[in-house]
C-alpha cells in the first residue's frame, strides 16, 4: 500500500479507482453516508415551516434551502457510491437504524424563530465542519464538499436576517428569536462532536487527511465567530461563562452536558421517532413514482429495440 | 428490463458554465433514463445558473485507462522534454521567441 502512503505524505489527493487500505474505505463510507442521511433528514424541521412562513418571500427562500439540502444529500450519496456502496442499501440502513444522521435534527422546531437560529447557528457549524473538508483526502468527498460550501454560505444569512429582524421587532418577537437561540445554543455547539479526548475515530482520521482539524478546535472556532454575530443580533448566548480571553485570543466558554448529546444519539432526544417515521413514510409514499419512472424507461427501452430489429 | 430504483444507471453530468468553455465533468446521478437523467441533472447542479449545456452520459460507457497501468501509460512522455519550449537555449537579447 505504499502508494497511498506516499500520496497522502505528499498531501494529494485518493481517487475512486486507487487502490485503499479496507479501513480508509469503511471509515470514508460511513461518515459521508452518515453525512448524506443528516442533509436529507436536516430538510424536515424547516420543511415543517414552509407552509407557515410569514411572507411570501420567505417562503421562497426557505423552500430554497430546503432543496439545496436534498440536493446536498445528491452529492454526497454519489460520493459514497464511488466507493463502491449502493445509493438504495445506504438508504435501507438509514431507515432501519444501522447507519445514524445528526442529532442536531432530532429537535423540534416550535416557532419561526427557529428557523432563524437553525439557519444562523445549525448551518453556521456545518460550515465550519464543512470547509476543512473541501481538503479532506479523498477527491470525490472533497469535490462534493465545494458544492456544499459554496451554496451553504445564503443558508447561514437567512437564518441570521430572520432572527435580526424579530429582535428588531415587536417584544414578543424580540422574546421568541432570544428563545430559539436558547434552546439552539447547546445542540449546534454538540454538532462538532465528543471533546477530544473521548473521540474514537478522530486520531485515525487526522492521519488519513480526512480529518483536517479536532473536534475541540472546530468548536472554538464556532464560538468564536458566533459570539460578535449574536452582539450585533443584540441577543445573548445561553452561557454565562462566555467571555473574551485576551491572553488565549479566543472566548472562553462553560462545560458542555455531553450526556444529553449521547440520550439523543442512542434515540431518546424529542424528535427521533418522529424523524424516522417520517422518512420511511416519504420514500414508501414515492414508490410509485419511481416504479412508474421504471416502467416508462423500459417500455421505451423495448420499443427502441423493435424499430431497431 | 429496469423495473426497480436498483437497475437505474448512473449518469455522469458534464455542465458547460458559459459559451466558448468546454464542458466539464461535475457529478453523477441515478435515473432510469436519458431524459430524465438530464432533467433530474438540471435541478441537482445547475440551480444557481452554473449552466447554459448540459451532457449525461451513461457511466458503463465511459472507457478509462487504467489506474494500475499509469506509469507505464504515461511515462514515455516523460523523457520528451524538448516538447517543451523551455528545453531550448535562446541567446541574450532576442525577443519575440
Ligand atoms: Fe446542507
Ligand atoms: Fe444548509
Amino acid at each position: 500500500m505504499s502508494s497511498f502512503e506516499d500520496l497522502l505524505a505528499d498531501d494529494g489527493r485518493v481517487e475512486p479507482r486507487d487502490e485503499m487500505p479496507d479501513d480508509y474505505r469503511r471509515t470514508l463510507v460511513r461518515q459521508i453516508a452518515q453525512h448524506a442521511h443528516s442533509e436529507i433528514i436536516g430538510m424536515q424541521p424547516e420543511g415543517n415551516w414552509i407552509s407557515r412562513a410569514p411572507s411570501l418571500r420567505r417562503k421562497a427562500i426557505l423552500m430554497a434551502k430546503v432543496q439545496d439540502e436534498a440536493g446536498h444529500g445528491l452529492y454526497l450519496y454519489a460520493a459514497a457510491e464511488t466507493l463502491g456502496v449502493d445509493r438504495e442499501d445506504l438508504l435501507d440502513q438509514l431507515h432501519t437504524g444501522r447507519q445514524k444522521y445528526s442529532s442536531i435534527f432530532n429537535y423540534p422546531t416550535l416557532t419561526w424563530a427557529d428557523v432563524g437560529a437553525i439557519g444562523w447557528l445549525v448551518d453556521g457549524a456545518a460550515i465550519v465542519n464543512q470547509v476543512p473538508l473541501c481538503r479532506c483526502s479523498y477527491g470525490p468527498y472533497a469535490r462534493a464538499m465545494i458544492r456544499v460550501c459554496k451554496e451553504e454560505s445564503f443558508h447561514q444569512r437567512q437564518g441570521f436576517e430572520i432572527l435580526h429582524t424579530l429582535s428588531h421587532g415587536t417584544p414578543a418577537q424580540r422574546a421568541m428569536a432570544q428563545d430559539a437561540v436558547d434552546r439552539y445554543w447547546w445542540p449546534a455547539l454538540m454538532m462538532f462532536g465528543p471533546p477530544d479526548a473521548d473521540s474514537p475515530h478522530s486520531e485515525q482520521s487526522m492521519a488519513w487527511g480526512i480529518k483536517r482539524f479536532s473536534n475541540d478546535e472546530l468548536r472554538q472556532r464556532f464560538i468564536d465567530m458566533t459570539v460578535p454575530q449574536a452582539e450585533a443580533l443584540g441577543l445573548t448566548l445561553p452561557d454565562p461563562e462566555l467571555r473574551w480571553n485576551a491572553d488565549r485570543g479566543h472566548y472562553d466558554s462553560g462545560p458542555i452536558d455531553f450526556t444529553e448529546l449521547f440520550e439523543v444519539i442512542k434515540g431518546n432526544g424529542p424528535c427521533n421517532a418522529q424523524r424516522m417515521a417520517h422518512r420511511v413514510r416519504a420514500h414508501e409514499d414515492g414508490a410509485w413514482v419511481r416504479e412508474a419512472a421504471s416502467a416508462y424507461a423500459a417500455k421505451h427501452a423495448a420499443r427502441t429495440r423493435e424499430g431497431a430489429a | 428490463m429496469t423495473n426497480s430504483v436498483k437497475d437505474w444507471p448512473l449518469w455522469e453530468v458534464f455542465v458547460r458554465s458559459r459559451r466558448g468553455l468546454s464542458h466539464v465533468h461535475v457529478g453523477s446521478l441515478h435515473a432510469p433514463d436519458a431524459e430524465m437523467a438530464l432533467r433530474n441533472a438540471r435541478d441537482v447542479y445547475t440551480r444557481r445558473q452554473e449552466g447554459v449545456s448540459l451532457w449525461v452520459v451513461p457511466s458503463a460507457q465511459i472507457v478509462a485507462s487504467e489506474a494500475g497501468q499509469r506509469e507505464s501509460f504515461f511515462d514515455p512522455a516523460a523523457d520528451k522534454v524538448y516538447r517543451h519550449p523551455t528545453f531550448y537555449d535562446v541567446p541574450e537579447g532576442v525577443e519575440h521567441l
